[in-house]
């Protein structure tokens, strides 16, 4: 298990440590800075924030001393040329036909580094990272220097290559409501999984659009929405604008992916070449963002549900956490240890973590919970914390 | 020459451009945001963004001025002139 949870919060970074079988939070770093992710490189221990100034552009923020000191990096940027097309959100009073019918292009800038993923054992210094408006970039020495992939930003399902000219087919990547804080309405990369057995092989999820698959390193990519099953669009099994809220695999079983989808729970055994709906909405079990897969077991999945995408809270004023041990054939419900009135907290995608039979999440209303028999019981470790954005296990 | 006023948030970043006066030859407004960048490297990333222009809740004024250009930042700065950099109330 580990002894180190990293919190992102609305007001900085805040790391639990465990000694003596306690968990004891620092004093926040980052004070006064939202941060959206932060997390810990296995590898070489290296600690990663990515902050979200509002004034002074989304910068990473990097720790080589366990979180004593931290030094910002501006490295990561679009490179010239980089343009995507332009998303509007649709509001009631949204006419599609106005301003143009025509594609309308816009020059990259980050607006966010939403998510960090370390590349694998044998890859010293790789780094990757999602951002909004939807590009992945790669970085081969410790986050230095970053690269934009270019085959996902130029692929097919959003223009084509708008780097030597403007768009050769439709674009399929709709914006997300996390965007909007930016004053734009542009797709986001909140979620990068990694096959521990083939570090060619790569999975991203895009919000709006859905989970993109590379098995050559990053040269191609194709969508894998097979199975996934869309509530909002007229045509609900559509190749692309699915609305994935965070999807993870086993590492043990890499084969087992997990989805929790703006639409259920979704789940493949076979690669993600198949979804399948698991949610079960009788018990709660459908709407939500944070999904986390056992280490071990690739038929084992816990999410926090939340009441509908219209109702952005907790289910009746309670809190719980629901457990599969069957691929989602059946799940169970967990409240013991978690509020149980008047809670309206809500676990936001990257809230939630697992590391052997330890869980923990946190909710935008500022608490911690944590976990330490698989998700049966629960301890809250802190009340009156900043909204919180990402917890994840060092 | 110019001296520069900015606000006090910025010297979080950059420590090495409190306590002291600023100034950077007379031009243009991205000619003094780049000798700024000479005192403390890294100072435009936090001001600009990847294609040169103006962070979008960055405000920069000449005298009591908002600048014009915020693109290429071509506005020019007076010798006797003072440039004010400050965050914008909009950014949250």
């Amino acid at each position: 298990m580990s002894d180190m949870i990293l919190l992102g919060t609305r007001k900085g970074t805040i790391i639990f440590d465990c000694i003596n079988a306690k968990w004891r939070p620092r004093p926040i770093a980052h004070t006064g800075v939202p941060v959206c992710y932060a997390a810990r490189d296995p590898r070489d221990g290296t600690l990663w924030a990515s902050l979200d100034h509002g004034h002074w552009g989304p910068k990473l923020s990097r720790s080589r001393d366990g979180g004593a000191t931290w030094v910002d990096i501006s490295s990561l940027k679009y490179p010239a040329g980089a343009r995507y097309i332009v998303k509007y959100l649709p509001t009631p009073d949204f006419n599609p036909e106005s301003p143009s019918s025509q594609p309308e292009y816009n020059d990259a800038t980050v607006l966010k580094i939403w998510n960090i993923a370390f590349g694998n054992a044998n890859q010293p210094g790789r780094l990757y990272a999602g951002t909004i408006p939807g590009g992945l970039f790669v970085s081969d020495d410790g986050g230095d220097s970053w690269e934009l992939n270019n085959p996902l930003w130029s692929h097919h399902s959003r223009g084509g290559d708008l780097f030597n000219g403007d768009a050769s087919t439709a674009n399929h990547w709709n914006g997300t409501p996390a965007s909007i804080d930016y004053g734009v309405f542009e797709p986001g990369i909140h979620s990068i999984v990694i096959d521990p057995r083939d570090p060619d092989h790569i999975y991203v999820a895009v919000s709006t659009a859905g989970v993109i698959e590379t098995t050559d390193g990053g040269k191609s990519w194709a969508g894998r929405n097979r199975g996934m099953l869309m509530d909002y669009l007229p045509n609900p099994e559509s190749e692309w604008g699915h609305d994935p809220h965070f999807v993870t695999n086993c590492p043990s079983q890499p084969n087992h992916l997990w989805q929790q989808n703006h639409c259920g729970v979704f789940y493949s055994d076979n690669g993600a070449q198949n979804w399948k709906k698991v949610s079960m909405p009788d018990m709660g079990v459908n709407f939500g963002f944070p999904i986390v897969a056992d280490d071990n077991d690739g038929r084992t999945a816990w999410v926090v549900p939340a009441r509908a995408d219209s109702e952005r809270m907790a289910i009746d004023g309670g809190l719980f956490v629901a457990r599969t041990t069957d691929g989602g054939q059946s799940w169970q419900s967990f409240r013991d240890g978690l509020p149980q009135d008047n809670a309206y907290d809500i676990v936001l995608r990257h809230g939630l973590d697992v590391s052997g039979d330890c869980l923990c999440f946190g909710s935008t209303t500022g608490n911690v919970y944590l976990s330490a028999d698989r998700g049966e019981t629960w301890q809250c470790l802190a009340n009156n914390f900043p909204p919180i954005y990402s917890v994840r296990f060092g | 020459m110019p001296r520069v006023e900015m606000t006090q948030h910025l010297y979080r970043f950059f420590p090495q451009l409190k306590n002291r006066t600023i100034t950077v030859p007379a031009g243009s407004v991205a000619e003094a945001l780049h000798a700024i960048n000479e005192m403390a490297p890294g100072f435009t990333d936090y001001v600009l963004d990847e294609h040169g222009a103006l962070r979008r809740h960055v405000n920069l004024c000449i005298n009591n001025t908002i600048v014009i250009d915020k693109i290429k930042l071509s506005d020019h700065i007076t010798d006797d002139a003072t440039v004010y950099i400050f965050q914008s109330l909009s950014g949250g």
